[in-house]
């Protein structure tokens, strides 16, 4: 947990340095771009894998979190969950909403 | 011929120059700057859309030879008779569209000091940044007789998808019922390591089907099985009980196409189809570019947060040819694109790249024709670490229907990814 915050800090602190389109920014959307290659170009995916575009980040953090702590019966994407941060999360959940 | 790298592009046939304007020594927002990427895999292909998409001022040239995109993920779904070539086969008509300018050549020299690639068509290419994502260079000569049997058509490794994979399901299908298909696994590091031993289930699953006397024998290099241990296991011994031989430690020292047999250390093994695959390095281009620099000569060794060269500045490598502990699969080369461009555009731009970047990996394996298994992981770098696999990662000990439906959905949305 402790490394958790400590790289949400660094990520944190890159925002503030970097601004809107730095380092920080383009971070979120190339960790948004590495869902998009099980879920499909900008976020819409085909078949049975569930589309990301457009979906209330409100409802992508409440996914994500329970992922992560086993509250919601999930396979690969508690894998997936574990590996990042609340702030990217948060983060992700923002661009994904965004997406149309 | 005067070259400038930064200005210069000349495509040969068509016989026109095509000025760029320059990018480094003029910063601003009306710079130019030139990238040219090598290959069209997953890996290419990726970063040449996501240069456009993130640094929509960047010029992006792809090279690629081939006319069509066939994917190796999926194409032992070929073998086993669940798949046709036409479902693995792709066009890349779709490309263009953001901007990239697609040649259709090969690059056979590099120089890297002069940033300049010269193609086989005659085309000299400048650069500010080089992606080389070429995949893997089988290495032929490791197995004696292998190039002989290869030319011959008698014996192929089919580890690059292609005709090499519809030649290798027309000999299971002439296989007579009660015949043997032996199959080779090289000493990892290989391109996709659960690769052979999913392999070994497609077959096992045709021969179940149409074959049933028939008998698999699997040679493997390594000392056990080099990925998704459990599931394989679990797979072999629930669907295919009694099919598969399989035999550690027997790397192939020899194969003989007229006699039909493999030669291990131990013994001649005789069959009726063989599939050797022999052992691998980064693809040729690496080596123009003399960024096979690690210590065997083989791989290329990158700076992992950014996969520029180790030593050849300007030049990025990127998929199945960098050495890391990052495995070898479509799917990481295409993850591998989008952290690649994204530091290109900060790099072109002045800008410091991200420091900690993350990046994960999926990769299904179908276990028969309903099932499937994954491994997943998730990587953060750490200065001075590289990637860290995060602990939650992992894969599945048994196959299951969902995972096939997830599995489909899978190919069908990573081939839009990298095509569209």
């Amino acid at each position: 947990m402790h490394k958790k915050i400590t790289l949400a800090l660094v990520g944190f602190i890159g925002l503030a340095l970097c601004g809107a389109v730095g380092a920080a920014d383009m971070h979120t959307q190339v960790i948004a771009s590495t869902c998009m290659t099980c879920h499909g170009p900008g976020g819409k995916s085909q078949g049975k894998i569930p589309s990301l575009a457009g979906l209330h980040k409100d409802s992508f953090v409440k996914l994500m979190t329970e992922f992560r702590a086993g509250t919601r019966a999930a396979s690969i994407m508690k894998r997936h969950a574990n590996g990042y941060t609340e702030a990217e999360i948060e983060a992700m959940g923002a661009y994904f909403a965004s997406l149309k | 011929m005067t070259l400038n790298r930064r200005d210069f592009l000349k495509i040969s046939g068509a016989g026109a120059a095509v000025a760029l304007t320059g990018c480094a020594s003029r910063p601003g927002p009306s710079a130019r700057a030139h990238v040219v990427v090598v290959g069209a895999g997953f890996g290419g292909a990726t970063c040449a859309k996501y240069l456009r998409k993130w640094g929509p001022n960047i010029e992006v040239t792809l090279i690629e030879p081939n006319d069509k995109f066939v994917s190796c993920p999926i194409s032992n779904w070929v073998l086993g008779g669940l798949r046709s070539m036409d479902d693995i086969t792709h066009g890349y008509d779709r490309l263009p569209r953001h901007g990239i300018r697609m040649v259709k050549d090969s690059v056979v020299a590099i120089d890297a000091g002069r940033r300049v690639v010269t193609t086989r068509g005659g085309a000299s290419i400048g650069y500010d940044r080089l992606v080389l994502a070429p995949g893997i260079e089988v290495l032929s000569d490791t197995v004696r007789g292998f190039k002989e049997a290869e030319a011959a058509g008698k014996v192929v490794h089919a580890w690059k998808a292609g005709a090499q994979t519809a030649l290798l399901r027309r000999q299971l299908e002439a296989m007579p019922d009660g015949g043997t298909f032996v199959m080779s696994v090289p000493a990892a590091p290989y391109r996709c390591p659960p690769g052979p031993y999913e392999r070994a289930c497609m077959v096992a699953h045709y021969f179940k089907q149409a074959k049933r006397k028939s008998k698999i024998i699997l040679l493997d290099g390594n000392a056990d099985i080099a990925s998704k241990k459990a599931l394989f296991t679990w797979a072999w011994n629930t669907f295919y009980p009694g099919m598969i031989d399989y035999r550690p430690n027997n790397a192939p020292l020899a194969v003989d196409g007229g006699r039909m047999t493999v030669a291990t250390e131990f013994d001649d093994v005789k069959g009726d189809v063989l599939n050797v695959v022999p052992r691998q390095r980064a693809g040729e281009v690496c080596h123009l570019a003399g960024a096979r620099n690690d210590s065997n000569k083989a791989w290329c060794t990158v700076n992992l947060a950014t996969f520029e060269s180790t030593t050849v500045p300007g030049v990025h490598v990127i998929g199945d040819s960098v050495l890391s502990n990052l495995p070898k699969s479509g799917h990481m080369a295409t993850n591998h694109a989008k952290i690649c461009a994204a530091a290109i555009v900060e790099l072109l731009a002045g800008r410091q790249p991200d420091p900690i970047p993350v990046v994960s990996n999926t990769c299904y394996s179908a276990t028969s024709d309903t099932t499937a298994g994954y491994v997943a992981h998730v990587y953060r770098f750490e200065a001075g670490k590289g990637y860290v696999a995060q602990p939650e990662g992992g894969a599945t000990a048994k196959g299951d229907e969902p995972n096939f439906v997830f599995a489909e959905s899978w190919s069908k949305n990573i081939w839009a990814e990298v095509l569209s």
